[in-house]
This record gives C-alpha cells, structure tokens and sequence, in this order.
C-alpha cells in the first residue's frame, strides 16, 4: 500500500488545500512564469544583437557593484581611503558603476528606437526606465557617502537644489546618516527589486520582436501568445545565434 | 608600474567645461556621452556573431 510517506508530491495540490495562500501563490507564480518560459533554451533569431548584451552587461555590472559595496561596508571608510586594497576596492565600486551606467543607457536607447513597450511589454519598459531613474538617486547618494571633501562640496552644492523643491524636509543632502542610509539599504533594495521585476517580465512576455517581422505577418498585436514559449517555434535558433 | 597606469590625462587641476547657452558640462561627461553614443551605433552595425561560426 502506498502512503503519503512514499510518494511527497502526493502531498502538494489536494483539492481541500487549493483555498490556501501558498497554493494560490504557486499556481499563480506557474501560470505566470511556466519553468519552459522562465529559463528557456531558445530564443528568437531577432534577440541576436548586441543591444541585448548590454542588458546582461547592466546586470553584471550591479553584481559587481553590490558585490564590492559590501566589502566596503565590512571595512569602513579609513580603509577605502587609506589601504591600497581598500582602494582598489573602492575603485571597483566606481567603475562598475561607470559600467552600469554605461551599458543601461546604450540598452535603454537601443529599446527606446525598437519601440520596446510593444504588445503588453509596457511594464517591461516602465520598470526598465524607473531602475534608471531610482539608479541615479542611488549613485548620488552614494558620491555623498565617500566620507571626504568631495562628497561634502557636492552635498553643499545639491542643497540648494533640492531645498528648492520642498523635498529638503525629509531629505537632507547635509545629513550623512541619512544618506547613508539610502545608498546602502532603500535604494539598493529598490534597485534590485526593479531588475528583477524587469527580468522577470522579459521573461513573461518576451523579447518585442522587430517592426519588419511584425508587418510581415500583418499583426497589429505584437504580443506574445499566453502559452508558453513567447513566440513561435519556427523561429527560434540556439541562443547567441544569428541563423 | 605607477607611470605604467599613470593617467592618460593631467587630472591635477581645475576641471574642463564646455558652456551652451545656460547648458554647462564638464569635457569628461561629454566624452562619456560621445562614447555612449559611438558604442550604441556599433551595437546597432556590427552583426551578432553565434557560437562556433555558425550564422
């Protein structure tokens, strides 16, 4: 006789337990993203361009910045100031971020002139600009957290700024606490959250396909069918391919 | 090694500036935004080579 013992799936998806939080989550999260879609072996012929590496190039690049911002956090400011690995460290910090912000705008106006928002992408797009924006805020505060002169002039000088717009009451460019504070847990959290929405919407509704291939097919509805994967098989070629 | 990695710029000194009407910005940035901008058209031109040659 078979128990439940022996067979552990047996346990997940009984109908009395459907009305359940992580049921309805489950099937929500599958119907959403079906494993075929979220991690797929093939992509269309179209996604070969080098437009889209500098999405993957954005992505690595905040790895990096994350990365090297917490051993930054581990060993304090006179370290990055004054041990020679400390700034290295710290120079990495930088750069990536030169990086990051290189590769999303080359990606963010790549997708702006294919239209990305296309077929029901319009989310895709919008958490794609927002990352940006909230990027920025995010390398802002991060230049008035170096703990030196630098970030003192820049504080001094973005007051005035941002006093001007009412948003000085709970937002003090002078308050290196407060700064600090949003370099290293509201914006860096916000960050990841929006790339990661962002990936995961790619990967819900696809890559826009180009505007030849939509007219070719007389399609007005660009978007990608509800079934997995987001476009048809006939099209596809192994990832990196041009075919 | 030090005059091996030694900046390709003289950085010690008051910043460059390029002024357009009431729009100011350093060289470095406008350097930076050219960059950008000659990456993206590249990105755009150059084909996408695939793994092992194939096309």
């Amino acid at each position: 006789m078979t128990t439940i013992a022996d067979k552990p799936d047996a346990v997940i998806d009984l109908p009395e337990d459907a009305h359940q939080l992580t049921a309805k989550v489950r099937h929500a999260a599958l119907d959403a993203l079906p494993p075929g879609r979220l991690m797929p072996d093939r992509q269309p012929a179209y996604v070969a361009s080098w437009i889209y590496v500098f999405g993957v190039v954005t992505v690595a690049a905040l790895s990096v910045v994350i990365a090297t911002g917490m051993v930054l956090a581990v060993f304090g400011p006179a370290w990055w100031h004054e041990s020679p690995t400390g700034l290295f460290v710290n120079s990495l910090h930088l750069w990536s971020v030169e990086v990051f912000f290189f590769a999303m705008v080359v990606h963010l106006w790549g997708k702006f002139f294919m239209a990305a928002w296309r077929g029901r992408r319009r989310a895709t797009w919008v958490t794609g600009v927002v990352s940006f924006v909230v990027s920025v805020g995010a390398a802002f505060t991060g230049y008035l957290s170096q703990q030196n002169f630098d970030s003192q002039w820049i504080s001094t000088q973005a007051k005035d700024g941002i006093n001007s717009t009412g948003a000085g009451a709970i937002f003090n460019v002078t308050n290196f606490g407060q700064m600090l504070m949003w370099h290293i847990v509201l914006l860096p959290l916000a960050v990841g959250v929006l790339v990661g929405g962002h990936i995961l919407l790619v990967r819900r509704r696809g890559v826009v396909p180009p505007f030849a291939e939509t007219a070719k097919k007389g399609r007005t509805d660009t978007a990608p069918a509800d079934t997995a994967p987001p476009f048809e098989p006939v099209e596809a070629a192994p990832a990196g391919d041009r075919s | 090694m030090r005059r091996m990695f030694a900046s390709l710029v003289n950085l010690n000194g008051p910043g460059h500036f390029v002024h357009w009407g009431f729009i100011q910005m350093s060289v470095a940035n406008l350097v930076v935004i050219g960059l950008m901008a000659v990456v993206f058209v590249a990105a755009i031109l150059i084909p996408f080579r695939g793994h092992g040659g194939r096309r």
